[in-house]
């Protein structure tokens, strides 16, 4: 797909060279057995209705993971994605709440919460790419900001969202669930954008941000709009966690920016940029999530529960960076 | 922004006076003393002997982990730990077990949580230098793992509490009006200073951070060097939260958590960039101090939380820019 080793071809085995091509397919396998494991304890959890529900709980995150996967193309990194998250979701909330909860309402918020990630976004973009800060602490520094904002927004949490969202996102359509034509549509428009310049661009910059300069790409505006599809994304997120709480709260979304950078890392992403897929970042948020189910249906005790998950988390990562490079080297 | 901190620049500075006030720890000081002038006058007796001492003694627990902070980071190749804020709590938690506020289980306590401190570290250093995993992915799993296995430590034993010796010690005057805590981190100032200016570990550490690949041709012992760095770190961490838990009395959940990017914050702040190999620890002292006051003005001031968070974002970002920015792109 859209590897940024696309000019060398390297001597090796064919499977060496499917990886390479596809630095996916190791994390692709990792969910496999986790889903396999899944149905092994617990077969309802790979029944239609376990999947629908494993979707419709972990998609926030992989559209949190999308997003952040377009920073981490370019070399950067934005810490502030679950500030965006939980700002996006006390706007519309609010919004919604505001004007009624029609469908109108719901429509518009839609439109405002998406202009509200893009201007995070931006903000993030010229604080990192235009002011040049580094983007680990510039992020972190925006996400107070952010975080600020929401808590205005909404004080407390609590506000419901109106019924006929969070009805539309949990229901069925013609016996087909909801989350699927979001999966659907999202699909296309990572294959359109995968296709577009600014995804081909932003890894050039990430490979070496010295050469894309001198061969004449303009790094900064790229490194901007790079930040701003993630601000995009980061709104989808919050949508589907609306969707999913059926609730606004000005920090749901902060646990979630660590989990979104080792789901870029899980799917076989370099954070040093350049080399990467979206498609492994959502794979790798799927990856956290069965984890976190297999750890349940094996019977874990709760209180060890964070911990296996924790340790299986960190060996995951560990994998997929070891597997990534051998993919690479 | 090219004016290092080792040598004054002779040659190319075109005003020393300009020069000596880009330097990292000057800006730092100047921003310090600024602040508490603007939060005597928003809030009259924020200056005052009492209140420095008590923002002295928040700065110090800062300082300390950010020491550990600071070497990881100086090393370079994208040193980082995240994994800090974890093994503060863990430490506070299991410094308050072992002692349970007998005076005569303070040495075991602190050597325990210093031997988790440093486990840990190890852990990360040898992931970071034997997988070759880098330290941002590394120490944010550990992360994870200290995570649950705090969650683990707290339901089977009580959190404990803090031996009355150990409060003291960060709360009480000991010499000359000032609590143990802040004498400890003078001392560990004065120690970081020499190690890195004086030992030849120390210059190591900044030989590793600026080209690893020299360094190693040069026969330092790039891996256990790194792995060392990142045990200090540890151990660094583990006091904090060991004063963590006199500071507050009893352990309670994630006390460590605001620690892990603020001591990041506190290094940037002190001169040291994230990309390692130049810098020092007495910059990032003043760099604690200078969040920590920052912090205490917004919440000496009376305005909503929701405004204490975006006036304390924007401020961090303006302060960022006083400090060394990336360069710009040329052709």
């Amino acid at each position: 797909m859209t590897t940024a080793t696309l000019s060398t071809q390297k001597p090796g085995g064919g499977l060496k060279r499917l990886v390479e091509r596809h630095p996916f397919l190791p994390a692709l396998l990792i969910a496999l057995v986790l889903l396999a494991l899944n149905g092994l304890y617990q077969p309802r959890s790979v029944s239609f209705i376990g999947i629908t529900g494993l979707t419709k709980t972990y998609l926030a995150l992989m559209m949190l993971a999308i997003a952040q996967t377009y920073v981490v193309y370019a070399g950067d990194i934005d810490l502030s994605v679950g500030a965006i998250v939980s700002l996006v979701n006390v706007v519309i909330v609010v919004l919604m709440e505001k004007m009624g909860g029609s469908g109108f309402s719901v429509v518009v918020a839609l439109g405002v919460g998406l202009l509200t990630g893009l201007a995070c976004g931006i903000v993030n973009g010229i604080v990192v790419a235009a002011l040049r800060l580094q983007a680990i602490v510039a992020t972190f520094a925006t996400s107070i900001f952010f975080t600020g904002l929401a808590l205005y927004v909404m004080p407390v949490a609590g506000t419901p969202a109106p019924a006929a969202f969070w009805r539309t996102y949990g229901g069925r359509f013609f016996e087909v669930p909801f989350v699927f034509y979001a999966v659907v549509v999202l699909a296309i428009v990572l294959y359109v954008l995968a296709r577009t310049r600014l995804a081909t661009q932003l890894l050039a910059v990430g490979d070496d941000a010295q050469a894309a300069f001198q061969s004449g790409l303009p790094v900064t505006k790229i490194r901007i709009q790079g930040y701003a599809l993630c601000g995009l994304f980061a709104a989808l997120a919050a949508f589907c966690i609306t969707g999913d709480t059926a609730s606004g709260d000005p920090l749901v979304g902060g646990k979630m920016t660590l989990f979104s950078v080792a789901a870029v890392v899980l799917g076989g992403s370099a954070l040093s940029g350049g080399f990467g897929t979206v498609v492994g970042s959502i794979i790798g948020a799927l990856i956290i999530g069965l984890i976190n189910s297999l750890v349940f249906f094996v019977g874990t005790p709760s209180e060890w529960q964070n911990l296996v998950q924790g340790l299986a988390i960190l060996v995951a990562l560990m994998a997929g960076v070891l597997v990534g490079r051998r993919a690479r080297a | 922004m090219t004016a290092t901190t080792q040598t004054p620049a002779k040659a190319a500075a075109p005003s020393p006076v300009l020069a000596f006030l880009k330097q990292p720890l000057v800006v730092a000081l100047i921003l310090i003393a600024a602040l508490l002038i603007l939060g005597e006058v928003l809030s009259p007796g924020f200056a005052s002997a009492q209140q420095i001492l008590r923002l002295l003694i928040v700065a110090a627990l800062l300082g300390i982990v950010a020491a550990g902070q600071n070497l990881v980071i100086l090393g370079g190749r994208e040193g980082i730990d995240l994994s800090v804020g974890g093994v503060i709590s863990l430490s506070a938690i299991i410094a308050g077990n072992v002692m349970n506020g007998a005076d005569s289980a303070i040495v075991p306590a602190v050597l325990a949580c210093m031997a988790a401190g440093a486990f840990i570290g190890l852990i990360n250093g040898m992931g970071v230098t034997l997988l070759r995993i880098p330290p941002l992915v590394m120490t944010l799993g550990m992360l994870g793992v200290l995570q649950g296995l705090l969650v683990v430590v707290r339901n089977g034993i009580p959190s404990g509490f803090a031996a009355p010796g150990l409060s003291r010690f960060v709360t009480q005057p000991f010499l000359l009006g000032l609590p143990g805590i802040i004498w400890l981190w003078v001392a560990i100032g004065l120690l970081m200073a020499f190690m890195l200016t004086r030992t030849v570990y120390g210059h190591r550490i900044y030989a590793i951070g600026s080209n690893e690949q020299a360094a190693y041709m040069a026969g330092v012992p790039v891996r256990a060097m790194r792995i060392s760095l990142f045990m200090l770190s540890g151990v660094f961490a583990a006091i904090t939260g060991i004063c963590l838990l006199g500071y507050s009395g009893s352990s309670f959940a994630n006390v460590g958590e605001q620690y892990m990017l603020a001591s990041i914050i506190a290094v940037v702040f002190g001169g040291t960039p994230l990309s390692g190999g130049k810098g020092g620890y007495t910059g990032t002292m003043a760099g604690a101090l200078l969040l920590v006051i920052l912090q205490g003005i917004l919440t000496t001031v009376h305005i909503d939380e929701s405004g204490r968070q975006m006036v304390f974002g924007a401020t961090l970002l303006l302060l960022m820019l006083f400090y060394g920015r990336g360069r710009a792109m040329r052709g």
